[in-house]
């Protein structure tokens, strides 16, 4: 469909200069950057509404959390969930029918994984082409849809303990499904971090998830 | 563009030309305008007060919450019920929860109490204690989740609260059922939820009269909604079609706040 990695050059929506190559479809693209905003919105909101009730010994900065006080950190939370449900269905929904997740983020074995890492570690990122994911990556981006995912279902178990009850169950109850709900964010901000950090490493990654081009390797 | 040429520049390209190899400034640049351009929205949201105080931002969120209730409306069903508990999974002690603190707790004359019922209700006589204790009573062990998110298991029992309707000829075909409290509480909720099952008219928490604590002389006990909307100290109730709002609501908790 859409998912244009494979046909670098051919006619499509970029224009296709003999140097650059098409990584990362419009799709993509947008609901990146909408996520990026809607996983903003409800990681700090979640924070205030943490710390109405703060399941251990700390509390969140509240400088660094949004909405003010407990009622208008829900209310920020309970809108961007629109945001980031809406937007992630569409992005699964595009990654799974498109083949884009196939493509990129398949197949990831434990061992390419460690290998990887272990050479990012050792300063040698693998990660020249662009248009490929290493498996350190592929790992990490999986790894960040799965969180999201239990994050965003935790949530919903956590909101409608009755309505959705069986949810609620499946994650333990309610009390342990907020435990559930706030260890998902945990992974997801940590996966973000060092999403970021990487991002800083290798600052030509930056502009391609905007432009969706990147310089062709020689 | 030679040396100087950048030198005229602003001071912070200038930084750029320093730092950055030949022939990257135009890329650099690029990059810069797209980064600020891209973090517009997140720096204006980080700096907080400008989108939290902000009326038009503040009239989305409450349009979301109006949007959210109607969400959680259609979400609702009166044949769907919140799970029960053994007394086993009891919470001791029941947390004490208000706007307030636990040493401002009302107290109510239970002798010269009377329930006042208002609005669309065809016999509006008031009900004594006496009279509401001599109506059958249900008991429930329910999970009471705060809008803070801590939860407590607890046993009510009381009216169920559909029964009450009945009895009182409340119209039931109205919108919401509203209630004033002895603290100055308010809330209401929605007839569909006033109509379910599990919701009840709480004369007694454990196996004693409902304590000054937990709200004599009498709470509304909703387990499908959050703790808020089960008003406490009730002195007066009333039908209508007409939008009420509450305490917490007005401020901006969710108004359905269905669980």
């Amino acid at each position: 469909m859409a998912d244009r990695q494979h046909k670098a050059g051919a006619s499509g929506e970029a224009p296709a200069s003999a140097g650059w190559i098409r990584i990362h479809p419009l799709t993509v693209r947008i609901t990146h950057w909408i996520n990026v905003l809607a996983i903003l919105i409800m990681v700090t909101s979640g924070w205030r509404i943490y710390n109405a009730s703060p399941i251990w010994d700390f509390e969140f900065p509240a400088g660094i959390t949004l909405g003010g006080w407990l009622g208008g950190a829900l209310q920020w939370h309970f809108a961007a969930m629109w945001m980031l449900g809406i937007n992630g269905f569409i992005y699964l929904a595009y990654g799974i029918f498109s083949g884009h997740f196939r493509r990129k983020l398949w197949p990831v074995t434990p061992r390419a994984v460690l290998h990887d890492v272990f050479e990012a570690l050792r300063g040698k990122l693998a990660h020249d082409d662009l248009s490929m994911y290493n498996a350190a990556q592929k790992a990490a981006y999986l790894g960040l849809i799965l969180a999201i995912i239990v994050l965003v279902l935790s949530g919903v178990a956590i909101w409608k303990p009755v309505q959705f009850q069986e949810l609620t169950a499946l994650f333990g109850g309610y009390d342990f499904a907020r435990i559930v709900h706030f260890a998902a964010m945990s992974l997801v901000v940590l996966i973000v971090l060092v999403h970021v950090a990487m991002v800083a490493l290798v600052p030509k990654t930056f502009p391609t998830m905007i432009t969706g081009r990147a310089r062709r390797v020689a | 563009m030679n040396e100087q040429g950048g030198r005229t520049r602003t001071r912070g390209l200038v930084k750029l030309r320093d730092l950055a190899a030949p022939g990257q400034i135009e890329r650099i640049e690029r990059r810069l305008f797209l980064k600020r351009g891209l973090t517009l929205g997140g720096l204006a949201m980080l700096t907080g007060c400008d989108v939290t105080d902000n009326a038009a931002v503040d009239k989305v969120l409450w349009a979301m919450s109006r949007w959210n209730d109607r969400v959680q409306a259609g979400l609702f069903s009166q044949t769907r019920l919140a799970p029960e508990y053994p007394e086993s999974a009891i919470t001791k002690p029941f947390p004490f929860n208000a706007y307030y603190g636990i040493d401002e707790v009302r107290m109510v004359d239970g002798d010269a109490f009377k329930l006042e019922l208002s609005g669309l209700i065809r016999d509006k006589k008031p009900w004594t204690l006496r009279d509401l204790y001599a109506l059958p009573q249900a008991s429930q062990i329910t999970r009471h989740i705060c809008v803070e998110g801590w939860s407590a298991i607890g046993q009510w029992s009381g009216v169920p609260f559909r029964d009450f309707l009945a009895r009182i000829g409340a119209d039931t075909t109205a919108k919401y059922v509203g209630f004033r409290c002895a603290d100055d509480y308010y809330s209401s909720i929605d007839m569909e939820t006033a109509l379910h099952p599990q919701t009840l008219l709480a004369l007694r928490y454990g196996n004693d009269i409902l304590p000054p604590k937990y709200g004599f002389p009498m709470k509304l006990r909703v387990p499908t909604k959050l703790g808020f909307k089960n008003p406490k100290h009730i002195m007066a109730m009333f039908v209508t079609n007409a939008y009420v709002g509450g305490y917490w609501e007005d401020q901006g908790y969710n108004w359905f706040s269905g669980s």
